[in-house]
């Protein structure tokens, strides 16, 4: 089986769906001759043209706005916003539109799509080059939001979010585009959406993270078992909607969880996720729930990884979190 | 490519008397005209009908076409069967025009059980996937970009259809308006977007929205076709937009038309201009009032006379009548149903949030099929 990093993982589920499908469209900026600004659509261009593998003019809101109209006439199209902070200028064409087109047509305009984007630091990338705005995607009804973590899910998922017959935010960890590798088949395969992974099954304390964190909270809890904590961690893979019965079992065999994610505190997807522990596992719970998560600031640059979650930061919670 | 860099030309053919200009007449058979004329004045009567009854509090809101339903309905009528229209928000009289029955309508004015969109979204928020209409969202502009998306899927696929897309002149300030004109520009979509300059967003006069001359002319920023017409003359708005479609699908790219009309109302029932409006300004565009002129065509035409009128006005009040009566009998959807289409298939929250509403006692007041609310 060959090796491959997450860039060529998901360049290879994009190839297979497109000759697949011919449903399957591509556009987005820089996408085509020069194949991403990470190369994620390296190639595409030369082998399905420039009808299928489109380099539009730079405006997200243009992207996705003609995104959800060839949707709506029963293409397939998969844009690409080139870092999720650049997201923004489409976010009404998300929030307003696409996410409420079945439902506010009453079943009449499904507009199915896998929007592709970059997300997350660690890539010296400042401000606007290093945010995860999962969150605002998952409050809004009608969206799913997936967040691989290594090159099989990615690719895996992606080909079961292009077959969904829901629009689908598809984040992917840009840190760990090229330092994640690992065996990916060749072909046709899927990774079903909304199915977390137990990555590391353990006794004591339970976390939960996602993208290129899990790699942290792996490390945290590897660090954490010397010091006699036997940690469980969980992939979330799709953030929406959650795997919730992965996550309560786990929290009902550890009575303890940490939450770990990019994102701000305030309102990031850790405060849903243990909200909706407290109302299934309250019981079950020995210890309070803890999220290690970036911090309400603007996402920094020199300071980032002081921001980030990394595993010095989360092998405190998970010892206290075992000992409390 | 035009050169002009400002259009002063405004297409017409109607005079005020009714007589066509044989130069530019789109010289529609005798049985269309009188059928979009019947059409027109059915549009008139049903918005009148459901100003009275949001008035009467019956339905909760209704957004109208009152002297704009030349502009409205010519383009509609330009269309050929296979082509869409993606809406703003008041284009009931295409919609009908093309097909929907006024039952349908009524239904969704009163967002009862028998709703195509359920009873999701406020009145006059249609959607007519059968008639080749799109759906109808709120915020300004997003029709757009969505259209140009769909004409552009459509010249993909070598499908013929052209997509029409209606949006007011304050849309054009929006970024889906630039977004939507660029990317139909650079791919050269068959597509026709209809600018309705009534003169008014809500309370700001057109001079707020642009310091360009004509909205017309932003068209050549965008590399692209386009005209001026009097909105207000059926005929001429017939014969620029189908002139448009056929620049589209010859593969010529899109066009945007531009058609010079007023706003017999308020901006919908929720507004009140006598605020920022003043009456003479109103009474001098009441007498450019599109169906006068239009009659005095079919008229002048022999094709149409008080008799026919009194007749059809007559049967469309009883239409309208028990369609009004049937939608307020209706039961308002179930509460089921405000839990579906969220997604193809119901996810575990859902499934659980529906449980906790069926569980929930129901609130008095709200949420009936429309009797007297």
């Amino acid at each position: 089986m060959p090796q491959m990093n997450m860039v060529q993982a998901i360049n290879d589920a994009l190839r297979l769906e497109l000759k697949r499908d011919p449903r399957v469209v591509l556009l987005g900026e820089d996408i085509g001759k020069v194949g991403g600004v990470f190369r994620v659509t390296q190639d595409l261009y030369k082998e399905f043209g420039a009808d299928r593998v489109i380099d539009t003019p730079l405006s997200e809101g243009g992207i996705i706005g003609a995104a959800i109209g060839m949707a709506l006439y029963g293409l397939r199209p998969v844009p690409e916003i080139q870092f999720s902070d650049f997201i923004f200028p489409a976010f009404d064409q998300i929030v307003s539109e696409l996410a409420k087109f079945r439902y506010r047509s009453g079943g009449e305009f499904p507009a199915k799509m896998v929007i592709r984007t970059p997300v997350g630091g660690g890539i010296r990338g400042g401000h606007y080059h290093s945010q995860s705005p999962e969150a605002y995607f998952i409050h809004t009804p009608g969206l799913k939001v997936v967040c691989p973590s290594n090159p099989y899910d990615a690719k895996g998922l992606l080909l079961a979010a292009l077959r969904d017959d829901d629009p689908v935010m598809f984040f992917e960890p840009k840190r760990v585009y090229r330092a994640a590798r690992s065996e990916v088949p060749e072909g046709d395969y899927t990774v079903p959406l909304s199915q977390a992974k137990v990555v590391r099954p353990g006794q004591h304390v339970t976390v939960l993270a996602w993208g290129a964190m899990l790699y942290e909270a792996i490390e945290a809890a590897n660090q954490a078992a010397a010091q006699g904590v036997d940690t469980e961690v969980i992939d979330l893979r799709t953030l929406w909607p959650v795997d919730i019965d992965t996550i309560v079992a786990s929290v009902k065999k550890t009575g303890r969880v940490v939450v770990v994610h990019e994102a701000p505190k305030t309102c990031g997807f850790g405060a849903e996720l243990i909200a909706l522990i407290n109302e299934k596992a309250f019981l079950h719970l020995e210890a309070p729930p803890v999220r290690v998560t970036g911090y309400d600031t603007p996402f920094p640059y020199t300071l980032e990884m002081d921001y980030l979650p990394l595993a010095g930061r989360i092998l405190p919670a998970l010892i206290e979190t075992a000992r409390y | 490519m035009q050169t002009q860099f400002v259009l002063d030309d405004v297409v017409t053919v109607l005079g005020p008397d009714g007589v066509a200009d044989p130069a530019t007449d789109p010289k529609l058979p005798g049985e269309t005209a009188v059928k979009l004329f019947k059409h027109m004045l059915f549009t008139r009567l049903l918005d009148e009908r459901l100003v009275l009854l949001q008035r009467q509090g019956r339905i909760g809101f209704h957004i109208g076409s009152l002297g704009e339903e030349a502009c409205i309905l010519g383009p509609a009528a330009a269309l050929g069967d296979d082509d869409w229209i993606w809406p703003c928000y008041r284009e009931f009289g295409a919609l009908l025009l093309r097909g929907m029955p006024l039952q349908t309508y009524l239904d969704n004015m009163y967002g009862n059980a028998n709703d195509a969109v359920k009873g999701r979204q406020m009145p006059d928020h249609y959607s007519g996937r059968p008639y080749k209409f799109g759906s109808v969202s709120s915020p300004i502009g997003t029709q757009i970009t969505q259209a140009v998306g769909f004409s552009w899927a459509a010249k993909m696929k070598g499908d013929p259809s052209v997509s029409l897309v209606f949006f007011g002149e304050g849309a054009t300030s929006s970024s889906e308006f630039h977004n939507g004109m660029n990317f139909a520009g650079v791919y050269k979509t068959p597509t026709v977007f209809l600018c309705r300059n009534n003169g008014w967003a809500i309370s700001v006069p057109a001079a707020n929205q642009t310091a360009s001359q004509t909205f017309a002319q932003k068209a050549f920023a965008y590399g692209m076709t386009a005209v001026r017409a009097d909105g207000n003359d059926l005929l001429a708005m017939i014969k620029v937009t189908r002139d448009a479609i056929e620049r589209g699908r010859r593969g010529e790219g899109p066009t945007l038309i531009e058609a010079i009309t007023h706003r017999l109302s308020g901006h919908s029932t929720s507004d009140d201009p006598k605020a920022y409006r003043n009456e003479a300004e109103m009474a001098a565009e009441r007498a450019k009032d599109p169906m006068p002129r239009m009659r005095a065509y079919v008229v002048a035409q022999g094709l149409w006379d008080d008799t026919q009128e009194k007749a059809w006005t007559e049967q469309v009040d009883g239409e309208i009548k028990r369609a009004v009566e049937a939608a307020e009998k209706a039961p308002a959807p179930a509460l089921h149903t405000m839990f579906e289409d969220v997604y193809a298939t119901q996810p575990w929250h859902l499934a659980e949030q529906q449980a906790e509403a069926e569980r929930a006692p129901r609130p008095a007041g709200h949420g009936g099929g429309g009797g007297g609310h």
